[in-house]
């Protein structure tokens, strides 16, 4: 843990804790993609990012500082964790899953109202 | 019998690929498939739920790995009763479905791998393997609301994909924080690591807070409830009837585990802000919804704004923190259910018959489809609260369990919500049964057929609505030498409501009292389960 607070502790923190920060980059980067986007194709890829950065996450969690590969016969201990990587692994999975899903829908909303703007799309439903 | 437990999963899943399979030979596969399924289901559900009653709880290790390495799979009084839940309502929407549609095989294959991961979250002790089920859960039903043709349909299914990931997401993130501080992933195991890290650590505190905001935004407790309206609106009856019964109860139900099995009552005598918190909450989910579903005239909104306060209500009963008001939450999850389907399925049927959904649509229907309409009236009463019915059952536990508690906020946000259901209920069962049926309509002539559906009202199997005028709304051969004739099929789409809703509603209208006159049967399930959260 890191208590002092000073300058080369800061450098120190970001050097070393840099994979947190584009966590949250990427956390951010993703939520504001939905949110701000009107084009329903980038909100998908927001989704994604944002899913990407929590994958990021739990993938660093696993990491740890001068270990090995979790395979045998590749080096000695201390390995690193494979757990994290194995539960980010089904959830890419299910993250694919999503994409196609949400995909589909897109394609089949474009389909209807000739359009994948948001804003437009309600205009186009509150004169009907 | 413990083996049944992953079957519970597994049996549905590989079922849902049998519609498909079998599909490019013949047609019509896909309700055999999800009928077998629902039947197995049930079976299974009803062993599991013998085992526990007999032997208490019961715990599989998924691929032999001994918790709490491996995945855990457990199943007690709570989780089986919610179980037997899933197999009775997917039993139900299955024959309702039959004459209700959508009757692609596609649709089948959805429902079953809904079915299987509602079961999934229900059985699992795992946070991982709850997260990976919440998703297959969210999947399915964002695929089962888009069988609606509308685009209109698409596009709330695609709004509720985006949300609902985000909340499924937030809810990861949470896990990780878990897991980060702790090294665990089992529900029981982490009972016991938190504390030894220590509650107010900020990692902890953290996850929780994501946890809880994720799962709420799958509830749909009232600033996260966004998706819901739409997505029940927009899916067809049979979906909306399924979804509305367990899709957020089984979120519902996942936060109990958090609250109670992951983060016990201990957490909340070291951080009490954090529930208190979830009090306010729910007390404002609860009012907003009420208050919402009162301005609503399309009767699947109404009901879809009932049932972010309900659900409000059902959390206020986790979040008080007593053993009172927890029974008294879960059985209102288990009530809710059962009241919410049924209400859904009267109300898909009120409105074909009717020839429109809105709250005016309605009036008058008591002539045209009493069974129906009585039923709807039961049910509407059930969810307001009156006794014996299971509404009155759980409200009265969470209001006891709040007073003793002190949570004043939550004993009197029940009572008004109280007043709230009452006042949108009561419009409509006003229109049902006090209005005459609007002139234009062209129905005023015909009280001889009427008089035939009041008569033959009993569920014996020679009134069944014949489909009439074309519609296809009773798709099967053997009920459709229905003796009402087609004296009115000239712009209502139904003439009377297929004998397969009516019987579902009547189910409903009887499980909700019956389980209200036996609510302490199901408290005295609930009860060892509560009282081990508590020690």
């Amino acid at each position: 843990m890191i208590d002092h607070v000073g300058l080369t502790g800061q450098i120190d923190l970001l050097a070393t804790r840099f994979s947190y920060l584009v966590v949250v980059a990427l956390i951010g980067i993703g939520l504001y993609g939905v949110t701000a986007s009107p084009n329903l194709v980038k909100k998908v890829i927001g989704l994604n990012i944002f899913q990407v950065g929590i994958f990021l996450f739990f993938v660093t969690s696993g990491y740890v500082t001068g270990a090995a590969p979790p395979l045998l016969g590749h080096g000695s201990g201390p390995y690193a964790s494979p757990l994290p990587h194995v539960l980010i692994l089904t959830a890419i999975v299910v993250g694919v899953s999503l994409t196609a899903v949400a995909l589909a829908l897109v394609v089949r909303i474009y389909d209807a109202y000739g359009t994948l703007d948001e804003d437009a799309i309600e205009e186009v439903r509150s004169h009907d | 019998m413990t083996d049944a437990l992953p079957l519970l999963v597994v049996v549905p899943i590989v079922l849902a690929l049998a519609p498909i399979a079998a599909g490019r030979l013949r047609e019509n596969t896909g309700w055999i498939a999800a009928a077998v399924a629902a039947v197995v289901h049930l079976g299974l559900s009803v062993s599991v739920a013998l085992t526990v009653r007999s032997a208490g709880r019961v715990s599989y290790a998924v691929g032999g790995y001994v918790p709490p390495f491996g995945i855990e799979l457990v199943a007690d009084g709570v989780s089986a009763a919610l179980v037997v839940l899933v197999s009775a309502v997917t039993l139900a929407v299955v024959v309702y479905a039959r004459a209700a549609g959508p009757r692609s095989n596609t649709f089948y294959s959805e429902l079953l791998v809904l079915t299987a991961g509602i079961s999934g979250m229900f059985v699992t002790a795992d946070l991982f393997n709850l997260y990976v089920f919440l998703e297959i859960t969210g999947l399915a039903t964002y695929a089962l609301v888009a069988t609606g043709r509308s685009p209109a349909a698409a596009l709330a299914a695609l709004k509720y994909l985006l949300v609902g990931t985000i909340g499924a997401s937030l809810y990861l993130l949470g896990v990780g924080y878990l897991y980060i501080s702790t090294g665990s992933l089992n529900m029981a195991d982490l009972a016991g690591l938190l504390p030894e890290v220590g509650y107010d650590s900020p990692l902890i505190l953290t996850g929780f807070a994501l946890i809880a905001v994720g799962l709420g935004v799958k509830t749909a407790l009232f600033p996260l409830h966004t998706w819901q309206p739409d997505a029940y609106a927009e899916s067809p009856d049979s979906v909306a009837a399924y979804i509305s019964a367990l899709v957020s109860t089984a979120s519902a139900y996942a936060l109990f585990r958090v609250l109670y099995t992951v983060f016990t009552p201990a957490f909340d005598a070291a951080v009490p802000v954090a529930l208190d918190t979830l009090v306010v909450l729910a007390s404002v989910s609860v009012v907003i919804g009420s208050v919402l579903a009162v301005l609503q005239s399309d009767l699947k909104r109404m009901l879809a704004y009932s049932s972010v306060s309900q659900f409000g209500l059902v959390v206020a009963g986790f979040a008080v923190v007593n053993e009172t008001a927890l029974v008294g939450g879960l059985v209102h999850l288990v009530g809710h259910a059962v009241m919410k389907a049924g209400l859904f399925v009267a109300v898909g049927a009120l409105a074909a018959v009717a020839g429109g959904r809105t709250i005016d649509d309605l009036a008058g229907m008591a002539d045209r489809a009493p069974v129906v309409s009585a039923a709807f009236a039961v049910l509407a009463l059930a969810l307001v609260g009156v006794p014996p019915a299971v509404g009155f059952a759980g409200k009265w536990h969470i209001v006891l369990g709040a007073v003793e508690g002190g949570r004043w906020i939550v004993a009197g946000v029940a009572i008004v919500s109280t007043l709230l259901t009452l006042a949108y209920f009561a419009r409509v069962i006003e229109r049902l049964y006090f209005r005459d049926a609007p002139a234009p309509a062209g129905v005023a002539e015909q009280p001889d057929a009427t008089a035939a559906a009041d008569a033959d009202a009993a569920l014996t199997a020679d009134g069944s609505g014949a489909g009439s005028g074309g519609s296809d709304a009773d798709g099967t051969p053997g009920v459709d030498a229905g003796d009402v004739p087609d004296a009115d099929a000239v712009d209502a789409p139904v003439s009377t409501v297929p004998m397969r809703a009516r019987l579902i509603v009547v189910a409903a209208a009887v499980a909700a009292v019956v389980l209200g006159v036996f609510a302490t049967d199901l408290i005295a399930a609930f009860e060892p389960v509560v009282e081990v959260s508590f020690q």
